[in-house]
């Protein structure tokens, strides 16, 4: 049993447009149901919009509330611009992280080319951001100042090199977590396959106690990582509007 | 050296990275605990924080793991 089979693409339905790939694959498909899914649940959650919110609605609303004070905390007003864009940034990893963990779903944030993408149009969109508000005063990110003229030849090229990190760590970030529980999970159940198959049986008990610690840590780590990513993206962007 | 023992002595090599993850997590989580002691009132902002330092801390971890992972299955 290998434990990355697990995150194999498979095709379902091949397709091609003008030569481009656009066949549905497990991935795509999942990305379309967590978009699906939260679309579904606050078409719901608003349809009756009571000054008293339902459970359903004080859900949405709370996320929405969460979103918004973050954004607030780590950008000030003038980030308030890019609150859609944040709000679905986070909406997207947050579900495509936890549908990942159903049974026998596909999880998409463990494909490198998802989160990839994802922290390549943060990356993009927050240096045009950055560039349109600034114009060349941008270039002023890689040298603070006060900084003593021996330390700039040092400084400059450290400085853009980790600007250029930036997208790569964001994107192994997600992408390493994802791989790492779930592969973590399947280990810990194949032991359990394994002590099945000898004569210690009722000993196989053991790694399944301790794979259900392990999905409640990876509901937490979903969570989690999913707020790393939308603060990070806050931070950067953050950089780009106030140039430190 | 046989190459398959190689690989299983270079995958548990690459997780030696979890040391300092581990001293790095202990130093965050401490900090976190006095600070809190000290000024109980800021223990919400400072979790926060916490949090953040706790996760970049821990996806150096998770790179070992990936890259003991991919001697092992590669």
């Amino acid at each position: 049993m290998d434990p990355l089979n697990q995150f194999q693409v498979k095709t379902y339905i091949p397709l091609s447009f003008l030569g481009i790939d656009i066949s549905v694959t497990n991935a795509s498909l999942f990305m379309v149901l967590s978009v699906g899914l939260f679309c579904i649940l606050s078409l719901m959650a608003t349809r009756s919009r009571s000054l008293v919110p339902t459970k359903m609605q004080s859900l949405v609303e709370n996320a929405y509330t969460f979103l918004n004070s973050l954004l607030q905390e780590f950008c000030g007003e003038e980030g308030l611009k890019y609150f859609p864009y944040i709000f679905s940034l986070f909406i997207f990893v947050l579900f495509s992280n936890l549908l990942g963990l159903v049974p026998g779903a596909f999880t998409s944030t463990s494909q490198l080319v998802v989160t990839g993408t994802l922290a390549l149009t943060v990356f993009v969109s927050v240096t045009i951001i950055g560039l349109i508000k600034h114009g060349f005063k941008f270039f002023r990110l890689f040298l603070p100042d006060g900084v003593p003229f021996y330390v700039v030849p040092i400084l400059v090229p450290v400085e853009i090199l980790s600007y250029f990190m930036r997208p790569v760590s964001l994107a192994i970030r997600l992408f390493a977590n994802m791989v790492a529980g779930h592969v973590m999970i399947k280990i810990f159940a194949s032991f359990a396959v394994m002590i099945a198959g000898t004569a210690f049986l009722p000993l196989s008990i053991l790694p399944l106690i301790v794979n259900t610690a392990v999905t409640f840590f990876e509901v937490v780590v979903a969570l989690l990582q999913a707020y790393v990513f939308t603060i990070l993206s806050c931070i950067y962007l953050n950089d780009a509007l106030k140039l430190h | 050296m046989d190459v398959e023992a190689a690989k299983m002595i270079g995958a548990g090599l690459a997780v030696f990275a979890l040391l300092g993850v581990g001293i790095g997590l202990g130093n965050i989580f401490s900090s976190l605990l006095t600070g809190i002691s000290r000024n109980p009132e800021a223990s919400k902002e400072l979790f926060s924080k916490a949090i953040l330092g706790f996760a970049l801390t821990e996806s150096v971890a998770l790179l070992a793991f990936i890259v003991s992972l991919l001697i092992l299955f590669k």
